[in-house]
């Protein structure tokens, strides 16, 4: 299981990475697909939508189940990556490339609020057990 | 604790994802699930199907007991290895579950029964031969293990990988089976592919396993055996029908005997019950994945989804849905995912067979 260490994490297992532009680019992390297995359907947020930080706001489903996707951080959304809408499947292959939709920030002190690459490996290990 | 078949050791060596199915330590999938599926469909997969139970009638009158225990007609039965698909109802009409009967002898039939039934099964059966045949064995084979190789190069790699095997399999038609040795070697399956289930001794499974492995049969998880058996529009037992639903109201009246004279357990109650459902197949216009309880809307009424999936071959959402009677083929209903109501076309099932799309021919 790979947890980039540049990037930012939540419990939901959603990973975060702030952009040279100052957006902040979403996705789900190695191990929230893994767990997740073959992705057959995204449904991302649409663009100029308002989030709350913990709003459910995109869907994920694989053969085995669907999973919510919750807002990191509040935002408004500016991007969505379309790719993923035709090719779900590069969350499975490409977890950390395959970004899946991009806020600007309504504060970006909120990303000093979520978790480090060690706080999220030692929140992995923990719900394993 | 987990129950573990005699492959459970191969499946850890493939880096299985192993799952609890029925109480049964399995394998969900070896890595893709939609990569297994496509290896069934396009080539050759093999399955453990250990966890389901060979339960062997034996004794005089064997036949007798069977007519008067299976919904199907075991008289369809007359050629040494014939198979037949039947559901075992109880008094009221209800699915106790479905299974495969083989007829070997007059004094031997064996029935392969799903795993999470297999005890309530026996517990039925021994109730139901005390009151019609006492003389009769019910002997459940709990030492067999079961593997199931199925797809358009599963013969061909059955043979390669068991040399001997191809002079008396081959001439098998579908839903037949034979004994060789220790084997018993089915041309049945749950994916709509040609291919065998092959029951043999729990030791000698693993050995077989290998020699499969080394002609090229990939391992197949539960999981790709879910969308291939959807996909190929069989029912499994749980979902599409259980002990609170008849046949009639399960896609299954074509296994239900209802013309013969014979009598059996739950006909009464078949006769005597309105049928108000039917199950349909349905394929989601919209783009999105089916599941089970979904709430299907019909200009009947509602219905709801007793299995749904991403279908791989299909590349679309594909369903088995009750709804009520009058809902036909080619009707667009509404199917309540999340908070959305999306748009599903009333479909034939099968959707898939032998590797292609019905739905497109």
């Amino acid at each position: 299981m790979s947890i980039p260490a540049d990037l930012k994490y939540t419990k939901s297992h959603e990973w975060v990475r702030l952009e040279a532009d100052g957006m902040v680019a979403v996705g789900i992390t190695d191990h929230a697909q893994e767990l997740l297995g073959d992705m057959v359907f995204v449904e991302n947020p649409v663009l100029g939508r308002v989030l709350a930080a913990g709003e459910e706001c995109a869907v994920v489903e694989s053969v085995k189940a669907a999973s919510d996707v919750y807002a990191p951080i509040a935002g408004e959304v500016v991007a969505v990556n379309d790719a993923l809408e035709s090719s779900p499947d590069l969350l499975n292959k490409d977890p950390y490339g395959a970004w899946m939709f991009k806020v600007r920030p309504a504060d970006a002190g909120d990303l000093a609020g979520l978790m480090d690459a060690a706080a999220y490996q030692a929140h992995v290990d923990a719900e394993a057990h | 604790m987990l129950k573990q078949t005699p492959l459970n050791a191969r499946h850890r060596e493939a880096n299985a994802k192993l799952v609890d199915f029925s109480g049964w330590e399995m394998p969900i999938h070896y890595g893709s699930q939609i990569e297994e599926h496509h290896a069934v469909r396009n080539d050759a997969g093999m399955f453990d199907v250990s966890h389901m139970l060979p339960v062997d009638i034996k004794g005089e009158g064997a036949r007798a007991f069977l007519r008067q225990l299976l919904a199907n007609n075991v008289d369809k039965l007359q050629t040494t290895g014939k198979a037949l698909y039947s559901c075992m109802l109880h008094e009221g009409g209800g699915v106790v579950d479905d299974l495969i009967v083989y007829f070997m002898t007059e004094t031997w039939f064996r029935m392969v029964v799903n795993a999470g039934c297999a005890e309530k099964d026996i517990a039925w059966m021994e109730t139901q031969r005390d009151r019609y045949a006492p003389g009769l064995q019910i002997l459940p084979c709990r030492d067999l293990a079961m593997i199931a190789i199925q797809g358009p190069n599963a013969a061909k790699k059955f043979w390669q990988s068991l040399p001997g095997s191809e002079g008396p399999t081959h001439l098998m038609k579908p839903f037949t089976a034979i004994v060789i040795g220790t084997m018993f070697v089915a041309r049945t399956g749950y994916t709509g592919e040609d291919g065998f289930e092959i029951m043999l001794p729990a030791r000698a499974a693993p050995y077989m396993w290998q020699a499969m492995l080394e002609a090229g049969v990939k391992p197949i998880g539960l999981g790709a055996r879910d969308t291939l058996r959807l996909e190929a529009g069989m029912n499994l037992f749980g979902q599409d029908m259980d002990e609170r639903v008849t046949p009639l109201e399960s896609g299954l009246a074509w296994t239900v005997d209802l013309k013969s004279e014979r009598d059996f357990i739950g006909k009464d109650a078949l006769l005597r019950l309105p049928v108000s459902r039917q199950l349909v197949g349905l394929v989601l216009e919209d783009r999105g994945v089916l599941r089970s309880h979904q709430k299907v809307f019909t200009a009947q009424g509602e219905g709801e989804v007793t299995s749904g999936t991403f279908s791989p071959t299909l590349n679309c959402g594909i369903a088995l849905a009750r709804v009520p009677v009058g809902v036909e083929q080619g009707d667009t209903v509404a199917v309540e995912i999340r908070d959305k109501r999306l748009q599903a076309r009333v479909v034939k099932y099968p959707f898939v067979r032998n590797g292609k799309n019905l739905l497109t021919g």
